[in-house]
C-alpha cells in the first residue's frame, strides 16, 4: 500500500515541478502581492481614529466624546486582547466606564493615541489614564500572514479540486482503477503531495519577505509551520470533497470560485473584520481561512502559544477529517 | 485447459438502450479471445464489465472461478480504447509509476525493449507520435507481466506498417502463453490474432468459434468475383445470388461448376473472373447485415 501511494505521490510531485507556470505562479503572485501592499500602505495612515470601548452595548453609554465625528468606535469584550491591539497600535484608545469613571488605555509611543487622547481629555479632563507600552504593528505585518494564507487556499482548492477533475475527464483515473490502487490511497498521494508542496512554498516565501522587507514575528516559527499544515489540510479537504464525484469543469470551477471569494473577502486576508456586523463575523467563521489567519496572526504579532491556538488547530483538524471521510466516500472514478 | 474467465449473462441497461443484452462466453487460458462487432455493438461495455470497470447491471465475470476482485486487478493488463496520462512524466517515469502500483511485474528497461521504447525512454510522454504512445500503453498494459491482457481497439488508427509492428508485439505476449481478450473491427487483425472469435451485434453475441470453424459452418458458398463490366445483361438474367458492388460483382454459389458453365453458357469473359473462399468480413456481412468497418 505504501509502495503504490509513493508512486502516486512522486508522480504527482514531478507533474508539478515540471509545470513551469504555474509553479512560478505559486511562488511570484504572493511575493508581488505583500511587496506592492507594502509600498503603496507604507505612508502614513489615514486620519481615521480607531478607538476600542469595553462594552457589550455601544447604545448604552452616555459619555459626551462618544459623539466625535471621524472616530470609530468598536465594541471589544476582552480586555486583555483589547489593551494587547493598544499596545500593538492597531487600536488608538481603549475606553472602559463600565467602573463608574472613565478608564482610558493609551500608548504614548502612538502618534495618532496622542491625538485621540487630547480629544478625549477635551471633553472629559478627570479621564484615568493607563499607559501601555508596544510597537506598533505595520499594515505589511498584519497583511504578511493574509497573503500567505490566501496563497495557500488557491493552491490547494484549485491545485488538488481542479487537478482531480483534470485525471478524471482525461481518463487517467480510470486508467488507474484498472491497477490494484485503492481510492483511499490514490487520494492521500493527493494530500500528501500538495501538503508537502504548498509548505515548502510557503517557508519558501515567508524566508524570502522576512529577508526582503524584515517583517515582524513575534511567535514560535515551528507553531506557524503546523498552522500552515492544519489549514493546508483542511483546504486540501475541501478541494477534494468539491471533485470528489463531478466531472463538469464549470461546475467545479463555479463551486471553487464560490468558495474562495467568500474566504477572500470575509476570512480577513486584507483587513480585520473588527466592526463588521454579527452575520458577517457568522460566517467567517465557518471558513478555514479565517481559523488559519487568526491562529497565524496571534502567533506572529501576539507571540501566542500552542494552547491559545488549540481551538483554532482542532477546527481546521476536524474540518480535514470530515470532509477527507466525506470526499473518499463520494469519489468517482470515471465519468459518468 | 481451464477457462480463465467466464462471462455468464451479462446485461447493461442504460436509460435508453440495452447495450448488452444477456451475453456469456468463457475465455480458455492462453489463446486469444477476439470481440468483433459493428459500432455501436456493445463490445466495449462488454470488456469494460469484464475489466471491472463498469458495474454490470446483471450478471456476473468470474476470474479464475471467483469474482473480479483484488487478484484480478493486480494479474490483469488493460489497454483502453482512449488512456490518458499524467502530463509532465517521460515514458520512463509513466512506467516507474505504473510498475509502483504492483507487487510483481518486468524490471523497466526489459519494458521498453520489449515494446520498442529504449530510444524514448526520457521523452514526455505527450511528445509521442500516436503509434509510439499506443506502445507505451501496451507497455503500461504489460507492466505487471499480466496473465490477461485486455486489448481494446488496440490498432484503429495505425498505419499498415505500425499496425503490423504492433501485431509482432501481441505475437510474443500471446508465444508467452498470456490470455488475450481483444476487441477489433480489423478482420485481418482477428484472423491473424484470434483463437477464438466472437460476434457481437445489438448487445447479443450472434456467432462464436474458431474462426476457421466459423466459415465452415455458415459458408458452404465460395464466391465468384466479377468486374463490373463483364457482368453482362445476360448474366443478370440468370438466377444467381448476388451482391454488387461499385466496382465488382459478387455471386454466391455452393456449385461453382454449374454456375461456371452457366456463366459460360451466356459469354461472360472470364479472363479477370477471380474465385475466392469467404472470410471473416463476409462471415460478418452475412451474419449483421452490415459493413464492418464505419
Amino acid at each position: 500500500m505504501i509502495r503504490r501511494l509513493l508512486a502516486v505521490w512522486h508522480a504527482r510531485n514531478l507533474e508539478f515541478l515540471r509545470d513551469r507556470g504555474s509553479l512560478i505562479f505559486t511562488l511570484l503572485l504572493p511575493l508581488a502581492l505583500i511587496l506592492g501592499m507594502s509600498f503603496v500602505f507604507g505612508g502614513p495612515e489615514r486620519a481615521v481614529f480607531k478607538i476600542g470601548v469595553l462594552t457589550d452595548d455601544l447604545g448604552s453609554i452616555g459619555h459626551p466624546f462618544m459623539s466625535e465625528r471621524y472616530v470609530d468606535f468598536i465594541a471589544m469584550d476582552d480586555q486583555a486582547a483589547a489593551v494587547r491591539k493598544v499596545a500593538r497600535h492597531q487600536l488608538d484608545l481603549l475606553l472602559d466606564q463600565q467602573g463608574g469613571a472613565m478608564r482610558y488605555w493609551v500608548n504614548p509611543d502612538s502618534p495618532k493615541g496622542y491625538v485621540a487622547e487630547r480629544l478625549l481629555l477635551q471633553t472629559d479632563p478627570g479621564a484615568q489614564r493607563e499607559p501601555v507600552g508596544g510597537e506598533a504593528v505595520r499594515y505589511v505585518d498584519w497583511l504578511l500572514p493574509g497573503i500567505l494564507g490566501m496563497n495557500i487556499m488557491f493552491s490547494c482548492l484549485f491545485g488538488v479540486g481542479y487537478v482531480v477533475l483534470r485525471y478524471r475527464k482525461s481518463g487517467f483515473l480510470k486508467r488507474l482503477h484498472a491497477t490494484p490502487i485503492t481510492a483511499f490511497e490514490f487520494l492521500t498521494a493527493q494530500v500528501l503531495s500538495r501538503l508537502g508542496l504548498i509548505l515548502v512554498v510557503t517557508v519558501i516565501l515567508y524566508a524570502g519577505t522576512s529577508y526582503a522587507i524584515g517583517f515582524h514575528s513575534a511567535g514560535n516559527p515551528a507553531l506557524l509551520l503546523l498552522i500552515a499544515a492544519a489549514g493546508s489540510l483542511a483546504l486540501i479537504a475541501l478541494g477534494l470533497t468539491i471533485a470528489a464525484r463531478f466531472s463538469s469543469d464549470e461546475l467545479v470551477g463555479g463551486l471553487l470560485n464560490t468558495l474562495t471569494w467568500p474566504m477572500m473577502l470575509l476570512s480577513g486576508v486584507w483587513f480585520s473584520l473588527e466592526g463588521s456586523p454579527d452575520w458577517v463575523r457568522a460566517i467567517a467563521r465557518l471558513l478555514p481561512l479565517t481559523h488559519m489567519l487568526d491562529a497565524a496572526r496571534a502567533v506572529m504579532l501576539d507571540g501566542a502559544g500552542f494552547t491559545d491556538v488549540l481551538p483554532q488547530l482542532v477546527f481546521l483538524a476536524l474540518m480535514a477529517l470530515v470532509l477527507l471521510a466525506f470526499g473518499a466516500w463520494s469519489f468517482r472514478w470515471r465519468t459518468d | 485447459m481451464s477457462a480463465i474467465l467466464e462471462v455468464r449473462n451479462l446485461v447493461k441497461l442504460y436509460p435508453r438502450v440495452t447495450a448488452v443484452d444477456g451475453v456469456s462466453f468463457s475465455v480458455e487460458e492462453g489463446t486469444c479471445f477476439g470481440l468483433l462487432g459493428p459500432n455501436g455493438a456493445g463490445k466495449t461495455t462488454t470488456v469494460e464489465i469484464m475489466e471491472g470497470i463498469l458495474p454490470p447491471s446483471a450478471g456476473e465475470v468470474r476470474y479464475r472461478g471467483e469474482p473480479l476482485g483484488a487478484r484480478f486487478r493486480s494479474e490483469a493488463g488493460i489497454l483502453f480504447q482512449k488512456t490518458a496520462l499524467q502530463d509532465f512524466l517521460t515514458v520512463r517515469q509513466t512506467l516507474k509509476l505504473f510498475r509502483g502500483l504492483y507487487p510483481h511485474g518486468y524490471d523497466i528497461d526489459e519494458l521498453l525493449a520489449l515494446c520498442s521504447l529504449q530510444k524514448l525512454a526520457d521523452r514526455d510522454n505527450r511528445k509521442l507520435s500516436g503509434g509510439q504512445q499506443q506502445r507505451l500503453l501496451l507497455a503500461v498494459a504489460l507492466v505487471n507481466d499480466p496473465a490477461i491482457l485486455f486489448l481494446d481497439e488496440p490498432t484503429t488508427g495505425f498505419d499498415p506498417q505500425a499496425r503490423r509492428n504492433f501485431w509482432k508485439l501481441i505475437e510474443a505476449v500471446k508465444a508467452r502463453r498470456r490470455t488475450i481478450i481483444l476487441t477489433t473491427h480489423y478482420m485481418e487483425e482477428a484472423q491473424r490474432l484470434c483463437d477464438v472469435i466472437a460476434i457481437m451485434d445489438r448487445g447479443r453475441i450472434i456467432a462464436q468459434g474458431a474462426p476457421h470453424e466459423l466459415l465452415a459452418q455458415h459458408f458452404a458458398d465460395v464466391l465468384i468475383e466479377l468486374p463490373r463490366e463483364d457482368y453482362t445483361a445476360a448474366a443478370r438474367a440468370l438466377p444467381l445470388r448476388v451482391i454488387e458492388g461499385a466496382e465488382r460483382v459478387e455471386i454466391k454459389t455452393d456449385d461453382l461448376d454449374g454456375t461456371l458453365k452457366a456463366l459460360m453458357g451466356v459469354h461472360v469473359p472470364l479472363r479477370r473472373l477471380r474465385i475466392r473462399p469467404p472470410n471473416l468480413e463476409d462471415l460478418f456481412l452475412e451474419l449483421t447485415g452490415k459493413e464492418l468497418r464505419p
